[in-house]
């Protein structure tokens, strides 16, 4: 057991916190078509909750696998990012990159980043990393089952999903260019929606936010 | 099976995904252009599930209970509600809609 250091209670908080949504993305999951075999394996092996909502939410809209599997993809390369980041930071080695890189999430960065010290850093990286494995496996499995004895219309579940997003969506709006990149992204969105198959719009909406990237970034250099 | 081996390979890319991060040098992926196109696209993206989830029922845009869901999920976002609470006001608020007639 490591020591119960700030990094670790911090880590073991936001695993408790974070883990129990797992319980949405199961039933969303079940909701959306997938098997209970497939939703646990969503959760295991793609481990990301954001692609893992973002794959189910498309599948469920009636979308192709293909542009289920474009959206979770273009919404996990920030984790890619935050590997960039936690690799300089822990400097993991060898195989050890293999374990670092699935631990990769939301979740890990934030606590490994929030500490001081190098020893800090890992023990937070590892606890929420770990804990939010075991919590988010965990109630994606009981979601799972539950979703699938249950009318998803009848209890909100189509609801369940749409807040599901806003609230990941909420924190990322953080100044003027998110809520402009939200604004475009959003009417580009229902303009294509009667336009071309369903996924797709959500695609192209991840397209266009590069595009507006790369002209902020032009703008404010 | 052939959703299956999407699942998978989704699945599979998102971990390439992550391992490249520690594998690219990083002068390659950290610059302040990748990280402001990763923040974008992330918001892009999700703003777009929102308006697909919210108001797409296959290629055709409706209104019906999910709107509830949504202006229940921002109102309970603007009280500092927990991620957890704000799901479960966004079923209750659909759920509760259909009740009162609402497709």
């Amino acid at each position: 057991m490591p020591p119960l250091t700030p990094a670790v209670r911090m880590g073991v908080s936001i695993a408790l916190a974070v883990g129990v949504y797992g319980i949405s993305f199961g039933a969303l999951s079940v909701a959306a078509g997938l098997s209970i075999a497939q939703t646990i394996a969503l959760s295991a092996l793609m481990f990301t909750g954001g692609s893992q909502f973002a794959f189910v939410g498309v599948v469920g809209g009636g979308g192709s696998f293909p542009a289920a599997l474009a959206a979770s993809s273009l919404l996990g390369l920030r984790n890619g990012v935050y590997a960039v980041g936690l690799d300089g930071m822990l400097h993991p080695r060898g195989l050890a990159k293999v374990l670092y890189a699935h631990l990769t999430i939301d979740e890990s960065m934030a606590t490994a980043s929030a500490q001081d010290t190098v020893d800090e850093q890992r023990r937070g990286f590892f606890t929420a990393g770990v804990g939010v494995f075991i919590t988010w496996n965990l109630f994606t499995a009981v979601g799972a089952f539950v979703g699938a004895g249950v009318d998803a219309k009848q209890f909100g579940l189509d609801g369940a999903a749409v807040a599901a997003f806003v609230g990941l969506l909420w924190p990322r709006l953080k100044d003027a260019d998110a809520w402009a990149t939200a604004a475009v992204c959003g009417v580009v969105t229902a303009l294509l929606v009667p336009a071309v198959p369903p996924g797709i719009p959500i695609v192209v909406a991840g397209g266009v936010a590069f595009a507006l990237a790369s002209w902020q970034h032009r703008r404010s250099a | 099976m052939t959703a299956w081996l999407w699942v998978l390979g989704a699945c599979l890319i998102s971990f390439l995904i992550k391992l490249a991060g520690y594998l690219a040098p990083d002068s390659l992926v950290d610059s302040p252009m990748m990280r402001r196109a990763s923040a974008s696209i992330t918001v892009g993206l999700l703003t777009s599930l929102v308006v697909t989830n919210a108001f797409a029922s296959g290629q055709r845009l409706e209104l019906d209970a999910r709107v509830a869901a949504l202006v229940a999920a921002i109102v309970a976002l603007k009280l500092k509600a927990p991620y957890i609470v704000v799901v479960l006001v966004g079923a209750l608020a659909a759920a509760l809609a259909r009740v009162a007639g609402m497709p």
